[in-house]
């Protein structure tokens, strides 16, 4: 190594402070993955089971009027779709919702921060699934929600409490395992109590 | 039994693995010569362990062995058999023994091919490679066992593979990328074993250069293998989607073309050391976040198919002891890693830099994006990172790349005097410009950001050219015979370059004048798209192995010629139920026509996607040259022959 170089001194004295650098910036980011792993997304965060939806005022993108939770509550068990135009597992999954909704099952849309022409297009050219969409520009209530990703599904019980969350593609496979069983029960309760509830 | 023979195998090689990591490297602390011949025989029984184990994998899908939780997760007796096989790392854990295996297999070449190389540094490089390998193999045995059997109540028949998967794509994408990912541990091993050995030489620098090489033309091919699938089987004609995997993928990707660059510094000119190891642990650290964002559900993409917060942790904790330990060592030694002699301004050094800088903020760019919803959630931030984002960085810093590339490539290491490059530059500008403002206006109307690109595209292409001409002309023997005295490295770095340009072109064009039209048709309708008319003849339902279709039958004409016949179809596939969309595209140089099924809308009407495409394939054609440059640079003399004579340069 050639010591009599002639900038070596001014190099070795600013190396001190900055080789430590990569290291901090690593263990930065480290500690974010780690916060971001405390999370399950898969499942949801209990406090949010058995509550009603967090409060909201959206507009409709189905036309033009206001949705609250009180405005979605009817005598029916729903689903919740987060969806975008810009979440491709949402045009995976786009085919299944159009059957389950052909099946009778009511799904209410909830377009996260998204561009509003572009979800009509979407769902002008796809096909409708949605009793409902309500449009979450800025994705309020998605973080209220603590909405991960779209897509993600949540099953509401006739009272409008959350009873479950899926994160990720809602398919046959899914639904049968998570969603199904769910009601299946809730429909032999419902026979066996005479709708106590 | 395969089961138990792979899974006794997978003890075998950690069993292999560990001694590697620990008792060749104390062999070279202690000068103990006989602890350091350990390591190659303990790389190769290492290597032939997990080929057992993947054989024996690959043997139970064969003989659809459903006692395997693995197998039947992932395979059924319907499946054909090539993607029963491919089935292999069709999921995590199998991922995961594609990965060890690779690793693996790249520990031994390591090995096998460097006799020259001094042994106490190839003792280091393995044993770190060792280290990885423990990492790896302990993760696997502990969380994601492949040969876990489901006994004594096994299914009978086994669900499917993820329709998404199954697709010849998709055989060859993972083990390209892995390749890619794997590939960068040697490069990470040599920064290692440099950085304890006190060592960063020029012929350091040469000895990892190739192998870097290597992984970033596997990953590039993984790369775009990965996008081509996209386009055609996700059935939007999306090419690139932001999305968190295929950040994870071009993250390492661009820290290694950076690495590539630099190592390039070092080796001539030996400068840019700590720059240069620096990139190493970051290129492969990188490669293991990808692992990670994938793997552990920290963010969800429509790859990531196995999320596990627990297997998370896990990768999460190597990441910290791999990255978090090679950046301590750095910081510890890289002190003394000053360069030798400086070098001006105006010089191919610093345009390196500058190039080294590009390409690090564009990391970084992806870094961001890709994490921004994690930070955005510690810090309770409502920001919604979406491809406008990526572009807003991604198209001016391609483009800097570019304006700093050319004048590089054209430049002398040390100093340039800046005149004659100058002249050079002006003679090449009017060029580029007019061609390029030309180009522009072909397809139709493009706007400024799209005309400089690809006025910058053709400066590329007309840089190297004269470049070649001159370098050609230099040796005084006419054109012919100069061009064949050209090194293979610098033909090779010609090649690359010119696919960058070609994949710029590509990005450009497509991104700026596809047509996309969503129509519905029903058999009979018609519709005129980018001046082809589509004519829905007919619709079908034929059954395949495993799903039932709706094929649609359409006849493409234009000006009254017809082009071609597109079938595109929509299956249901009966084992998990899904719907898969298979795109019908018609490929041709200039432009791809593509037709795909939306949803059903009535009796026999469809909705119908129908895209016009110009120059979308000189995307995946750019990735390949570029690759097709790394693969050149590779078979340059010096690297073919024995590397005697590397004691003579360092003098």
């Amino acid at each position: 190594m050639n010591r009599r170089d002639r900038d070596e001194p001014r190099r070795q004295r600013g190396v001190s402070l900055w080789v430590f650098l990569p290291l901090a910036a690593f263990v930065a980011l480290a500690v974010l993955l780690a916060s971001g792993l405390g999370r399950n997304p898969e499942e949801l965060p209990s406090e949010l089971v058995g509550k009603p939806l967090p409060a909201f005022q959206l507009p409709s993108l189905l036309g033009e009027r206001t949705l609250t939770p009180a405005s979605l509550r009817d005598q029916n068990w729903k689903l919740l779709n987060v969806w975008a135009t810009w979440c491709p597992t949402c045009y995976v999954e786009h085919p299944y919702l159009l059957e389950l909704a052909a099946r009778g099952i009511p799904i209410i849309g909830l377009n996260y921060k998204d561009e509003t022409d572009a979800a009509r297009d979407y769902l002008a050219n796809l096909g409708n699934p949605y009793s409902e969409v309500v449009v979450d520009h800025d994705g309020q209530l998605g973080l209220d929600l603590g909405v991960y990703g779209a897509p993600e599904t949540f099953l509401l019980n006739p009272e409008g409490r959350v009873v479950l969350r899926h994160a990720g593609d809602l398919n046959q496979r899914v639904w049968e395992e998570k969603f199904q069983p769910l009601l299946d029960q809730a429909k032999a309760g419902e026979n066996r109590s005479g709708g106590e509830d | 039994m395969a089961a138990e023979i792979g899974h006794l195998s997978l003890w075998v090689a950690l069993a292999a693995s560990l001694v590697l990591a620990i008792f060749p490297l104390i062999g070279v602390h202690r000068g103990v010569l006989a602890w350091q011949r350990y390591a190659r025989p303990l790389a190769w029984l290492q290597w032939m362990a997990m080929t057992v184990a993947i054989l024996a994998l690959g043997y139970s899908f064969y003989i659809n062995d459903f006692s395997i939780t693995y197998v039947a997760n992932h395979s059924n007796s319907e499946l054909p058999l090539g993607y029963r096989l491919s089935a292999i790392w069709g999921g995590h854990e199998g991922s995961l023994l594609l990965w060890g295996w690779m690793l693996a297999g790249w520990t031994a070449l390591v090995g096998l091919l460097s006799r020259t190389v001094p042994l106490t540094m190839v003792v280091r490089v393995l044993s770190v490679m060792g280290m990885i390998a423990v990492g790896f193999l302990a993760f696997m045995l502990f969380t994601s066992n492949p040969f876990d059997r489901a006994l004594p109540w096994f299914v009978m028949d086994g669900a499917d593979l993820n329709p998404l998967l199954q697709d010849p794509g998709l055989i060859v994408h993972p083990p390209m990328l892995y390749m890619g990912y794997v590939g960068f541990a040697v490069a990470f091993g040599f920064a290692v074993a440099g950085l304890l050995e006190g060592n960063l030489d020029p012929a350091w620098a040469r000895w990892a250069r190739p192998w870097t090489t290597v992984a970033w033309c596997f990953l590039t091919v993984g790369i775009a293998l990965g996008s081509w699938w996209a386009y055609y089987e996700l059935g939007w004609g999306g090419w690139w989607f932001w999305d968190p995997v295929e950040n994870a993928s071009l993250m390492p990707w661009l820290a290694g073309t950076a690495l590539i660059h630099s190592l390039a510094v070092s080796e001539k000119r030996n400068l840019f050391r700590a720059w240069t190891v620096l990139l190493a642990i970051v290129t492969f650290s990188l490669s293991l976040l990808g692992t990670f964002l994938v793997r552990s559900g920290v963010l969800t993409s429509v790859h990531a198919f196995a999320n596990d917060p627990s297997r998370g942790a896990f990768i999460l904790a190597f990441l910290v002891v791999v990255a978090g330990g090679a950046l301590t060592l750095f910081a510890l030694r890289a002190g003394r890693l000053s360069g030798q002699g400086g070098f001006r301004a105006m010089s191919r050094e610093s345009f390196l830099l500058g190039n080294n800088l590009v390409l690090l903020a564009a990391t970084f760019v992806v870094l961001m994006g890709t994490l921004f919803p994690l930070l955005g959630e510690a810090m309770d931030i409502k920001v919604s990172i979406r491809s406008p984002y990526f572009n807003a960085f991604f198209v001016p810093l391609t483009l800097l790349l570019i304006l700093l590339l050319v004048p590089g490539m054209m430049s002398n290491w040390k100093r340039q005097a800046g005149k004659p490059l100058v002249r050079r530059l002006l003679w090449l500008a009017p060029a580029a410009l007019i061609g390029g403002w030309l180009g522009a206006r072909l397809p139709g109307a493009t706007p400024w950001p799209g005309t400089l690109a690809l006025i910058l595209a053709l400066f590329l292409v007309l840089a190297h050219l004269d470049d070649v001409v001159r370098r050609a002309l230099a040796y005084n023997r006419g054109l012919f015979a100069g061009l064949r005295k050209l090194t293979r490295s610098y033909i090779g770095m010609v090649v690359a370059h010119c696919g960058l340009a070609v994949l710029v072109a590509g990005v450009t064009v497509v991104s700026f004048h596809e047509i996309e039209r969503d129509v519905r048709m029903s058999p009979g309708d018609v519709a005129e798209v980018g001046g082809y008319r589509f004519e829905f003849e007919s619709l079908s339902s034929p059954v395949g192995p495993n799903y039932q279709s709706q094929k649609a039958h359409f006849l493409v004409s234009r000006d009254g010629r017809p082009v071609t016949e597109m079938n595109p179809e929509k299956r249901t596939y009966r084992a998990s139920g899904q719907v898969m969309t298979e795109a019908a595209i018609d490929g041709r140089l200039m432009r791809d026509l593509y037709v795909a099924l939306g949803d059903p809308r009535g009796e026999d009407a469809w909705a119908v996607r129908i895209y016009h495409k110009p120059m979308v394939r000189w995307i995946w054609l750019g990735a390949l040259i570029m690759a097709l440059g790394g693969a050149l640079a590779l078979s340059d003399r010096r690297y073919r022959k024995p590397m005697g004579g590397v004691a003579g340069e360092q003098a």
